[in-house]
């Protein structure tokens, strides 16, 4: 096997160890988290809300919960593991190996998927106590989960790249990621809103991807799925080169 | 072929600093090369250009005639460092340690596993290999950081400060493991603020002040270089005053232990003769300070003056 290759496979199971390992972080509290909406927003409120696009509301958010833990998770993933391997400075181990940059990215990255992948089994687990998930397009939801893990785990990775202080790196998913994934149809569709929100919604990046996942398992969306196909693969091409980029530079990591 | 070339390598931080003006050197294959200097100097900026932890404002470094700006995954193929400041993952087992930054070169696992065990062993960390890095202490730390940086089995392994802050047992231990590594091929860089390590360990020194070179030869030549010597003189019984030897500086350390300043023209057989025309009979001589030190703080000292002058 080639030496770029072995090392990493090293940091992917670096990565992915370190997951597993703080499961009582990475894997619990999502399960939680769900749990509680899934009772809240699912049983409690659901059922006076009755159906959503035809669906039952508890069917119709499932989609949606999974991919916000996926979301989530991956993206914290990597901002945390990268941010903590600056701060620490073990980082080191990696710059001065002659792994890539590429390579570098794609290890973490892969951490990240691997991570939203758990998280989604985990929730969907968790949903099934809740209602049916009778998935139409699984192999679309896969590709949908692990481009969108995909995305958000190379967003948080430009996140650590540019953080210098912990507060760096608590400020996008508080201030940015979240609310755009409230307001990513989750809990709603946008058909609801007035058309002028309907059009600002269309600018969020999140309701592609809540919407792709919520047409890969019940086979309804907002948004044509080549849309929502075409903005993840658009993402993920674009954070990728970008965080290559910016590794090559040395920007954060290197004086 | 040379293990290391540097040339005219500058490096300005953002800040305005200038770390480095232009510096050259270069390291045979097989030396252990002392890179000397006061804090500040640009040692450690030198070597995190050379490990690409430090991007170069300009200038040319080229390890195993493999050129960093053309050819860096294989120029970083032969480097093991470890740097000054303890860089480890604290949360990660020793062993895990050694078997990930093995993997990072690009080493398969079972081989990995292999090396890990051997270093670890060799750095009596084995009976720690299953805690946690942040559970040693700060000489363990050390130690894992050199089994960490030769898992690789580098040709060329530059260590920044290694033992700074180590116990002089398991300084001495590092010594003769560096030694040997060297013996068996390994070119080494070494920088130390314990000047008698680089003069025991070294054959070749270079020293950097202000971002310069101001010294680049081999060991013997530099230490030829040292004007004068200051000795001890361990005597029998204790006098008052500093005996007066014609022609040598003298003073009284303690009422047993006379102070002689010996320059590079002179011999030592004239103070041992005067004083036992004195009657006082020495029982041994040592050197007041290593003699690299005398020579790093001539030099330093008059290059201070140089630049204020």
């Amino acid at each position: 096997m080639n030496a770029q290759m072995i090392s990493m496979i090293a940091l992917v199971r670096k990565e992915t160890t370190r997951v597993l390992r703080i499961w009582v972080q990475t894997l619990i509290p999502p399960g939680i988290t769900m749990s509680l909406y899934f009772i809240i927003f699912g049983t409690l409120i659901g059922r006076r809300i009755g159906e959503m696009d035809g669906y039952p509301y508890m069917e119709y958010i499932a989609p949606g919960l999974i991919m916000m833990s996926v979301i989530t998770n991956s993206y914290g993933n990597v901002v945390g593991s990268f941010f903590n391997a600056k701060i620490q400075r073990h980082i080191e181990e990696l710059l001065v190996s002659p792994m890539t940059e590429a390579s570098i990215v794609i290890g973490y990255l892969a951490g990240g998927i691997i991570r939203g992948l758990f998280v989604a089994a985990v929730v969907s687990v968790i949903a099934l106590f809740f209602t049916d998930l009778n998935i139409k397009y699984p192999l679309l939801t896969f590709v949908v989960v692990v481009m969108t893990a995909g995305v958000f785990s190379l967003a948080g990775l430009l996140n650590a790249i540019f953080a210098k202080k912990f507060d760096d790196i608590a400020v996008i998913p508080s201030f940015v990621l979240a609310p755009l994934t409230y307001l990513g149809g989750v809990f709603y569709t946008v058909s609801l809103l007035p058309d002028f929100w309907q059009t600002i919604s269309r600018f969020n990046p999140i309701l592609y991807m809540v919407n792709s996942m919520r047409y890969s398992v019940l086979g309804t969306s907002d948004i044509e799925i080549i849309d929502g196909m075409l903005m993840i693969v658009g993402f993920f091409i674009l954070l990728l080169f970008t965080s290559i980029y910016l590794l090559k530079k040395g920007i954060g990591i290197r004086d | 072929m040379k293990a290391l070339s540097v040339s005219d390598l500058s490096k300005q931080y953002k800040n305005g600093v200038q770390a480095l003006k232009s510096v050259n050197f270069e390291v045979n294959k097989g030396d252990f090369f002392a890179l000397l200097g006061p804090n500040g100097a640009g040692k450690t900026t030198a070597i995190g250009i050379i490990t690409s932890l430090v991007n170069k404002t300009s200038g040319s470094i080229q390890v195993f005639d493999s050129d960093i700006d053309h050819q860096l995954s294989l120029a970083k193929s032969y480097l093991g460092v470890v740097p000054q400041e303890i860089n480890l993952n604290l949360f990660d087992k020793c062993i895990n340690t050694l078997v990930n930054q093995a993997g990072f070169y690009g080493i398969p696992r079972s081989e990995a596993k292999k090396r890990a065990e051997d270093y670890l062993k060799q750095m009596n960390l084995w009976d720690k290999r299953n805690s946690n890095a942040r559970d040693l202490s700060g000489g363990m730390k050390r130690r894992l950081m050199v089994a960490r940086a030769l898992v690789n089995k580098p040709r060329l392994l530059l260590l920044d400060e290694p033992t700074a802050g180590v116990d002089i047992e398991t300084r001495r231990m590092m010594w003769n493991f560096l030694r040997e590594l060297n013996e068996q091929g390994t070119t080494i860089i070494l920088t130390t603020h314990y000047l008698e390590e680089a003069e025991q360990l070294c054959d070749r020194v270079a020293i950097i002040d202000e971002g310069e070179i101001i010294e680049n030869d081999t060991m013997l030549n530099v230490l030829g270089k040292l004007k004068k010597e200051v000795f001890v003189l361990n005597i029998d019984g204790s006098i008052d005053v500093a005996p007066k030897i014609p022609g040598y500086e003298t003073s009284l350390r303690s009422p047993r232990e006379i102070e002689v300043s010996v320059s590079q023209s002179q011999g030592v057989n004239d103070i041992f003769t005067e004083l036992k025309k004195l009657d006082i009979k020495v029982i041994s001589m040592r050197n007041k300070t290593s003699r690299l030190e005398e020579l790093f703080i001539e030099l330093t000292n008059n290059r201070t003056k140089e630049l204020e002058g």
